[in-house]
């Protein structure tokens, strides 16, 4: 799992290295303008962070801006009229319930993920695997299981053969989750790669091994109702198969692929 | 020595120096103008309000004394008070608003209310011991107040305009009523009242006050007939004479005042002077009293005038300025007074 | 003019509530009421309800009576800390918590010691209900306090009762609509609690998820209907309980 990361990183980071313009085409770069909401799943924070300074310079007509949230409240949004343009889910099964809305477009999936056990820096509890985030003195905490990081979460207990965990608390998203651990109130939390990451020094990561890991998929789509769809679709695009792609694998995302 | 006070204190830009001694078992009427301090003395007396300079000794114990750093509260100083509003608990009966006092000096709840029953028996309201005060009449609740004042025994009762909040008429029964009761009790009693009318039917002796000051004190006659200010010279403009009754008649000196009601024993008549008539002829009308004089004195009093009659029955009479002019009356000139039995109100002295 | 506005203002509220009801399904309703976790979050509701308007009362009636008849140095900034919590954004209230008494918190940090756990457990939501709804208990009643006729206190001294007993046998009857009144919006406030409860004491099934957080959750989870039927559920016991009271009051 970690070899895999490394990998996955080093891809990541030699692309970027090799060239400094992202390989978009012209006429991609041309349709995205005008303003444009991105609803995204708030693991995708840094990595969509990221693509917005990415292309303020290459597409500099587009007025990009971010609704970060769990999933399933954004679907919910969504649903009841929010103005997106864009959707990126971090499951499919938030996705599903647009699609069988009839509110989106054919998604594509862009990225996928996995999880890791985050910590306090120094492991002060000296957590090796899931096995011990369910020993008592442990506070753990999960996201909820409607939020897809918080249902990944709990596949991998059961594919480890572990009982169902007990969270002291469930959050709405990995970022409030994260929160949980940095202010001291949790011992132990489950986000994603990609969210160990971004906290830097803040965090410890402990793997979880691939064998009881579950990998994330991402899709997003454009909402047919959105006023600026041309826009929306080239965002997709770019995403899926342009400077998106650096963006996010330069966060530790691993590809669609 | 019931009370013996030297007080003084200031609120705000008022202040009160006073000295009063009370003897025990007496009854004294503090009267003076709306703003004179009484209700400040009051105050300091039942120990709400602390004296700045002074002593306030209550049946031979220091309550206040701010040189020595003594002060007594008012829940440990066994003073009575009946308020001006009467001030009874809303959301007490009448019974419970009486056995408050009793409770909060240890009494058991039905011990209270057997002994709040029997006060509210002796003053006339036991039927309404479970009447909230909102459903009380003005009379009514005079008497539940005075009821639960005494129901702590004081050795000192004060009591604060405790008519003033009725209406003319009730005000008479009451008045009347609160002579029987008080009379009954044993300890020193404190009226504070701006109606002259109180003072002298209720107290024996009379304290004037004005403008936190004592002007005048002494028995009621002795003060009015020698007033000292204008206010108690106003005072002394209501007629009042002492004197016998013998039914419908009462024997003041020589002269006889016809009253309407029969009294006996010695009682004290007052003639309202707006009561009085002047003629310049003997009138020959209803009124039973009908007096010769000369007129000594005419004041202008707002907008009415004042006129002396002296004579060998002296009596002021109020009358327009108009009326002056009508009968030409001038200092010196002979009149006569006349004066309906029905305006005489007499009260047991 | 005037009655337009107030029809406006009418509306309001009841077309929120007119389209709860009017989305509702009625047919699902019973399975999700009956279920383990609705019941467990409205229970948890009440009692973590009750037990914040009676924390409230107890600390906030003392409080009340001192900002009304105590003259003290920084008695107004005493007054504008204490209203805080009403004007803060509930999540920043449960931020404050957190710093205050959480396990790393100023206070908290000690609390941790002697085995009082406030994050994560019934006792920290709770405190975070509390928090945000006290100072509707304490407003409601220091202007009680303050315009109470003082002379009833006077009488009742003079009849030989302690500043103890006249406060509990005269000033507390006598303000006791406005008490009441009080108590009442302040469980209100803490039955609606969402914000400071999350962020504080977390989202835990039968531990903190009051229901405000369940109905949260349930509305973006498979069972979307279930979140109308809880809010529902929700309003219907507020009411009651509202409806009941203000009618009692107006009767004694």
């Amino acid at each position: 799992m970690v070899c895999f990361v490394l990998i996955a990183a080093a891809c990541g980071s030699s692309t970027k290295s090799s060239g400094s313009s992202p390989p978009t085409t012209p006429t991609t770069t041309s349709k995205l303008s005008g303003a444009l909401n991105v609803f995204a799943a708030a693991s995708l924070t840094e990595a969509f962070k990221d693509e917005k300074t990415a292309l303020a310079s290459s597409a500099s007509g587009l007025s990009l801006t971010y609704n970060f949230a769990g999933s399933q409240a954004l679907v919910t949004q969504i649903k009841s009229g929010a103005p997106a343009d864009v959707f990126a889910s971090a499951d499919q099964k938030n996705m599903k319930k647009l699609v069988d809305a009839g509110l989106v477009e054919t998604p594509k999936t862009f990225a996928r993920n996995t999880l890791e056990i985050a910590v306090a820096p120094g492991n002060p509890k000296h957590i090796t695997g899931l096995a011990d985030l369910e020993k008592s003195g442990v506070i753990l905490v999960l996201e909820d299981a409607s939020v897809p990081a918080g249902n990944y979460a709990r596949q991998a207990f059961t594919k480890a053969g572990l009982p169902a965990p007990k969270p002291a608390s469930n959050e709405l998203d990995v970022k409030a989750t994260l929160v949980k651990l940095t202010s001291g109130e949790a011992d132990a939390v489950i986000v994603y790669v990609t969210d160990v990451n971004a906290a830097g020094s803040k965090v410890e990561g402990v793997d979880i091994p691939d064998s009881q890991n579950v990998i994330a998929t991402y899709p997003i789509a454009a909402i047919k109702a959105s006023k600026n769809l041309t826009a929306a679709e080239a965002f997709v695009d770019e995403i899926v198969s342009g400077s998106g792609q650096q963006a996010l694998q330069a966060r530790g995302f691993l590809p669609p692929s | 020595m019931s009370v013996d006070a030297h007080i003084r204190v200031t609120r705000g830009s008022f202040s009160l120096d006073v000295e009063l001694q009370v003897a025990d078992g007496e009854m004294l009427a503090v009267l003076g103008p709306n703003g004179s301090g009484k209700t400040t003395l009051l105050r300091t007396l039942s120990g709400l309000l602390a004296i700045d300079h002074g002593c306030i000794s209550i049946d031979g114990k220091i309550v206040d004394n701010p040189a020595t750093d003594t002060f007594v509260p008012p829940e440990e100083r066994a003073v009575g008070v009946v308020f001006q509003d009467y001030l009874l608990f809303e959301h007490l009966s009448a019974l419970d608003n009486v056995a408050f006092g009793l409770r909060e000096r240890g009494a058991a709840r039905s011990a209270a209310r057997e002994r709040a029953r029997a006060l509210l028996t002796e003053v006339g309201v036991d039927v309404h011991q479970a009447a909230r005060p909102s459903e009380l009449s003005g009379g009514q609740a005079q008497r539940v107040a005075l009821a639960r004042a005494l129901a702590i025994q004081p050795t000192l009762l004060l009591l604060d305009e405790p008519l003033a909040a009725l209406d003319v008429q009730t005000r008479v029964d009451t008045r009347r009523h609160l002579r029987a009761v008080l009379a009954r009790f044993a300890g020193t009693r404190i009226l504070v009242t701006h109606d002259p009318i109180d003072a002298f039917t209720l107290a024996d002796r009379l304290l004037i006050v004005e403008q936190g000051r004592l002007v005048q004190q002494g028995r009621t006659d002795e003060v009015l007939n020698n007033p000292r200010t204008a206010y108690v010279a106003e005072l002394a403009g209501v007629n009042l004479y002492r004197g016998r009754a013998d039914g419908g008649e009462i024997h003041v000196g020589s002269e006889v005042i016809v009253a309407a009601d029969a009294h006996a024993g010695e009682v004290i008549a007052i003639v309202p002077p707006h009561a009085v008539v002047l003629h310049r002829v003997r009138p020959e009308g209803s009124a039973r009293n009908v007096w010769p004089g000369t007129i000594a004195g005419i004041e202008r009093a707002g907008s009415r005038v004042r006129v002396r009659v002296a004579g060998t029955m002296s009596i002021i009479a109020e009358v327009t300025p108009a009326a002056i002019g009508a009968l030409g009356l001038i200092e010196g000139s002979q009149v006569w007074a006349a004066v309906k039995a029905t305006e005489v109100e007499v009260h047991p002295a | 003019m005037v009655v337009v506005g107030a029809v406006l203002a009418a509306l309001f509220f009841v077309v929120p509530l007119v389209g709860l009801v009017w989305r509702a399904p009625w047919s699902s309703s019973w399975k999700v009421l009956s279920s383990a976790e609705a019941r467990a979050a409205l229970r948890l509701s009440l009692e973590t309800s009750v037990a914040a308007t009676a924390l409230a009362v107890v600390f906030g009636v003392p409080l009340a009576w001192m900002q009304a008849r105590v003259s003290y140095p920084g008695r107004s900034i005493v007054r504008a800390v204490t209203l805080l919590p009403m004007v803060l954004p509930p999540v920043v209230g449960g931020v404050a918590l957190l710093l205050a008494l959480g396990r790393n918190g100023l206070v908290g940090q000690y609390l941790d010691r002697v085995g009082v756990h406030l994050p994560f457990h019934v006792a920290g939501a709770v405190v975070a209900e509390t928090f945000v709804s006290m100072p509707f208990l304490v407003l409601t009643v220091e202007a009680a306090f303050r315009s109470a006729d003082q002379r009833f206190e006077d009488a009742a001294r003079t009849l030989g009762a302690t500043r103890f007993s006249v406060f509990r046998r005269v000033t507390l009857p006598m303000i006791r609509p406005s008490l009441i009144a009080g108590a009442v919006l302040c469980w209100a406030r803490a039955l609606g609690e969402f914000g400071a409860t999350i962020t504080f004491a977390g989202n835990s099934q039968g531990k903190t998820q009051t229901l405000p957080l369940f109905v949260y959750v349930t509305l973006e989870g498979a069972n979307s209907d279930a979140a109308i039927v809880l809010s529902l559920v929700l309003v219907v016991v507020s009411l009651v309980v509202l409806v009941s009271v203000y009618r009692w009051l107006g009767t004694s």
